[in-house]
């Protein structure tokens, strides 16, 4: 169990964090033809809408009540309600996001009543769903808004307690966690299709953000996603798959109001969380693990074993939201790794069951820190510690929010067999070619050799 | 090369299993063969001098697939690592222009690299076409102005250690004596100690490993003439007969020279090794012995204490994960009774070792240190190296790198000795290495997670349980 250090400074160096707002308007960038409006300031949209398009290299839809200095003084509630008018006039999306800011919630917005407001002034637009999530970003992290966003969508898309599980046979919910990317999201439904099942997941972002060039030329909203009428029959799922535990939250409100029975995994990298998850795959469908997924899991098991010299007593630093930090440090451990360093933006409670003596509430710097201290070889952390690695000498594995400096980042597999057993490689190949196993080399006091250099080919040599 | 100068070479006088039966140069059987050839053997003994170009006389496959594929180490020039051949084609071979096109190589490389000498290696099929290289490198070495030597080495000649002893033979033939070392400068020489010149024959600082130790032979004020052939330049290599004393560091390969020079240039020599702390601390007791200086033997003693004393400390966090721990040692190249003694040092358990490239002197000395009891492999095919593995209930396979993925595949643990590896092992401070890597690979959590069936398998999975 891993001692949590609180956060101990006045100054945050170097920030790991990535607000609450963002990760709901992810969470919202995940159904289709759908907008998120932050109720804040432009700036709270515009820094998050640069964000996500650096690091998704896509347009991405996102709007704000543009609260100014007289109504952030007097009132922003007509910000919203014109705002929710002008953004269903003009786009006609099939929902609404409207996460909260700093900013809102200081004022003392009540965001939900807001929302009947709009409605009751609003009826020719009843139609549209509109989801209102609390987010102030001085609490949490990408991870606790993108959880909360999915809770707040379950909560206005199934408002009563149903009793129609198995309605659909072969349909299985997926929460999934924002610690996927749109490639992982992708395998994912591969491998639930695989055993003959259908996935419904909420948020869908394989399907929004996964980069893929369509006849559209522009969309003022998402194009791919959930679709939202898909999200009213998850009660009719036979099963309900959570994908980390930020979002055990929301599954207990999904399970709660449907009785749709759950499965919950913190991890899907490395053999033993595969494994679970492959398990639960066979056991709801009661079909057999299919050859093919029977041969990633080899190929993951061969990847292991001759990975396991490289990665052997190897000393990790990670910084990233706690549900991925728990799987990395779940996964190298497994592979003789020691977590040197681990540090996550903001609480969790799955930071207790992180595989690291600590973890720390803190920053890149904490990390930078505790990685020099404890001998760090290699980092996995965002595109931030790119000069956090340079300093410590060590290479960088990219991993989570943002990588505006590596492209094709955002689609990576990491989970299942296959993705992990890439993740072993990429692992191992830093490590070998930033190793520095070998001794110094020595030139003895007595030898007398002059003018040593490296070989080059002569220039202006042809022949 | 003629049959008469192959026999003479198989003929190693200072091998003591000469006197019996050449059993360590056994003609390779058809069908039934594993090992490199002499082309291979000369290839790997004289790749490390590392400011020499090395040219591969023959078409790709000698060189196209074995070029660059060594663990040795340069502190300097890095001219060794540049693959050359004359990569000759049908067109060479039939209009017999295999001897022009060598002579055209041998000029270009000293127009690109200026390298201090060339090293030319004959392979079959110019052998078998009857390319005349020793002409052609002597009539090169003219053209140039930079020494050419020819090393015979035509891979049907016969195994990799008879390659090894060409190697030697070209060395002592072209090389030794044509040299003289420069006197120890004035500001080097330490009060109270005489400097020794001396050898180091078959060292090859695999993964810079030599480097652990060479600090320790300048405090003694030993000074290496030439180590053949890890981290050596051509010019020390010319030097080698002025050597007060040499020590035959890796088996058998190069004993040859070591007898020559001390037949031709009174050169006494000894065999050593710097695998484990008892035998690196023989080393150099060994050579203070032969080199008959008592202040030299007074600090030798000194320096040992000091070293072990040091590494021992370091060690028992080691032993302590190690103790205990079966090991099957299959060795190539590295010899088996030195290893035996490191692993020994860490309290480790040899519960057999492989003995097929073994003389009898080394399998009297393996008995010597192990006892009777250790099992003794000829058979180094996977199957039966897995039977051993099994019968014996091994905790980890120690052998070269071939055999790696014959373990790996068996989920056994494993850990590579030969000239491939990517880390040192030499000296009192590689002891550590070694342990390092011994309990990475043991203590590995993937070996459990890969032996376990998956959650849905009925039956159970290849390999066989981990010990505790």
């Amino acid at each position: 169990m891993a001692e949590i250090l609180k956060r101990n400074k006045a100054l945050a160096v170097n920030p790991l964090k990535a607000s609450q707002p963002v990760g709901a308007s992810l969470a919202f960038l995940g159904i289709n033809k759908a907008i998120p409006m932050l109720h804040g300031s432009q700036g709270c949209t515009a820094f998050g809408k640069v964000f996500f398009v650096r690091h998704f290299r896509e347009p991405i839809p996102l709007q704000t009540t543009a609260m100014d200095q007289v109504s952030t003084v007097m009132s922003a509630d007509e910000n919203v309600i014109l705002g929710l008018k002008a953004v269903c006039e003009k786009s006609k999306p099939a929902l609404i996001g409207l996460p909260t800011t700093g900013l809102s919630e200081t004022q003392g917005t009540d965001i939900k009543r807001l929302v009947k407001d709009f409605y009751a002034a609003h009826p020719e637009f009843a139609h549209i769903p509109v989801v209102p999530v609390n987010t102030p970003d001085f609490t949490g992290c990408l991870e606790s808004g993108y959880a909360l966003a999915v809770k707040a969508t379950l909560e206005v898309m199934l408002p009563q307690k149903s009793n129609e599980v198995g309605k659909r046979k072969k349909q299985v919910n997926v929460l999934a966690g924002s610690f996927l990317t749109p490639g992982d999201v992708e395998h994912i439904k591969e491998l639930i299709e695989a055993f003959g099942l259908r996935p419904l997941v909420l948020p869908d972002i394989g399907d929004s953000l996964d980069g893929h060039l369509t006849e559209m030329e522009s969309s003022p909203l998402t194009v791919g996603g959930t679709p939202v009428s898909d999200i009213a029959s998850m009660g009719e799922s036979i099963a309900t798959l959570v994908l980390g535990n930020s979002m055990y939250d929301a599954a207990d409100f999904l399970k709660a109001q449907t009785s749709v029975p759950d499965f919950r995994f913190d991890s899907l990298m490395g053999l033993e969380a595969v494994d679970a998850f492959v398990s639960a795959l066979a056991e709801i469908s009661a079909k057999p693990v299919p050859e093919k997924i029977e041969r990633q899991r080899a190929q993951l098991q061969d990847a292991m074993v001759d990975s396991h010299f490289m990665l052997g007593f190897a000393r990790i630093a990670i910084a990233a939201d706690p549900d991925m930090l728990y799987g990395y440090a779940r996964l190298v451990t497994e592979m003789g790794c020691e977590v040197v360093a681990a540090v996550a933006p903001a609480r969790a409670n799955i930071l207790q069951d992180v595989n690291a003596a600590q973890v720390g509430i803190g920053d890149l710097e904490d990390l930078e820190i505790a990685a020099k201290r404890n001998g760090a070889q290699l980092v996995i952390s965002n595109s931030h510690a790119v000069e956090t690695s340079r300093r410590l000498g060590v290479p960088l594995l990219r991993a989570g929010f943002p990588q505006y400096d590596l492209i094709g980042g955002y689609q990576r597999l990491w989970v299942g067999y296959r993705g992990t057993r890439q993740a072993l490689f990429d692992l191992a190949n830093m490590l070998v070619e930033h190793g520095h196993h070998e001794p110094e080399a020595y030139v003895s006091i007595y030898a007398q050799r002059t003018g040593e250099g490296r070989a080059t080919p002569a220039s202006g040599q042809t022949h | 090369m003629q049959a008469k100068d192959i026999a003479e070479l198989l003929n190693e006088p200072a091998c003591a299993h000469n006197k019996k039966e050449k059993s360590g140069c056994a003609r390779p059987k058809p069908g039934a063969t594993a090992g490199g050839c002499s082309f291979d053997g000369a290839q790997i003994a004289l790749l490390p001098i590392a400011d020499v170009a090395h040219i591969v006389h023959g078409p790709i496959a000698c060189a196209g697939s074995s070029w660059d594929n060594r663990g040795t180490r340069s502190s300097g020039p890095t001219l060794y690592r540049i693959g050359m051949t004359t990569d000759l084609t049908e067109q060479d071979v039939i209009m017999g222009r295999g001897e022009k096109r060598l002579f055209h190589a041998i000029k270009q490389a000293v127009d690109s690299y200026s390298p201090k000498a060339v090293f030319v290696y004959n392979t079959c099929v110019p052998a078998l076409t009857g390319d005349d290289i020793g002409a052609v490198c002597k009539a090169a070495a003219e053209k140039t102005g930079v020494p050419v030597v020819p090393v015979d080495c035509a891979g049907f000649y016969g195994t990799k250690n008879l390659g090894n002893r060409i190697a030697g033979e070209a060395m002592f033939k072209y090389v030794v004596g044509t040299g003289e070392p420069l006197p120890v400068p004035a500001e080097l020489q330490r009060p109270g100690i005489t400097v020794h010149d001396v050898n180091l024959i078959g060292e090859y600082n695999i993964a810079g490993e030599f480097w652990n130790v060479a600090p320790l032979f300048d405090e003694l004020g030993l000074r290496i003439l030439c180590t053949l052939s890890g981290d050596a330049r051509f010019h020390e290599v010319q030097t080698m007969h002025r050597a007060e004393a040499s020590m035959v560091v890796c088996a058998k390969a190069l004993l040859n020279i070591a007898r020559k020079l001390q037949t031709d240039h009174k050169v006494p020599f000894f065999e050593g090794s710097f695998y484990g702390v008892t035998d690196t601390s023989n080393a150099f007791r060994d050579f203070a012995k032969l080199l008959n200086d008592p202040s030299l033997t007074e600090r030798t003693e000194a320096m040992i204490a000091r070293e072990e004393a040091k590494i021992n400390a370091e060690l028992d966090p080691w032993r302590e994960r190690l103790r205990g721990k079966r090991v099957l040692l299959y060795t190539g190249g590295v010899k088996s009774w030195s290893i035996v003694s490191a692993l020994q040092d860490l309290g480790m358990d040899v519960v057999a070792t492989g003995t097929s490239k073994s003389t009898e002197e080394d399998k009297a000395r393996i008995r010597e240190i192990m006892g009777d009891k250790t099992k003794m492999i000829t058979d180094g095919s996977p199957k039966a190296l897995l039977g051993v593995v099994k019968e014996y209930q091994a905790d980890i396979l120690i052998a070269g790198g071939r055999n790696m993925y014959t373990a790996l595949k068996a989920r056994i643990p494993f850990l590579d000795i030969n000239q491939e590896r990517e880390f040192g092992y030499e000296g009192y401070s590689g002891m550590v290495e070694l342990a390092r890597q011994l309990a990475l690979t043991i203590q590995s959590p993937v070996w459990s997670a890969v032996r376990k069936p998956s959650p849905w398998a009925k039956t159970s999975v290849p390999g066989i349980e981990l010990g505790a």
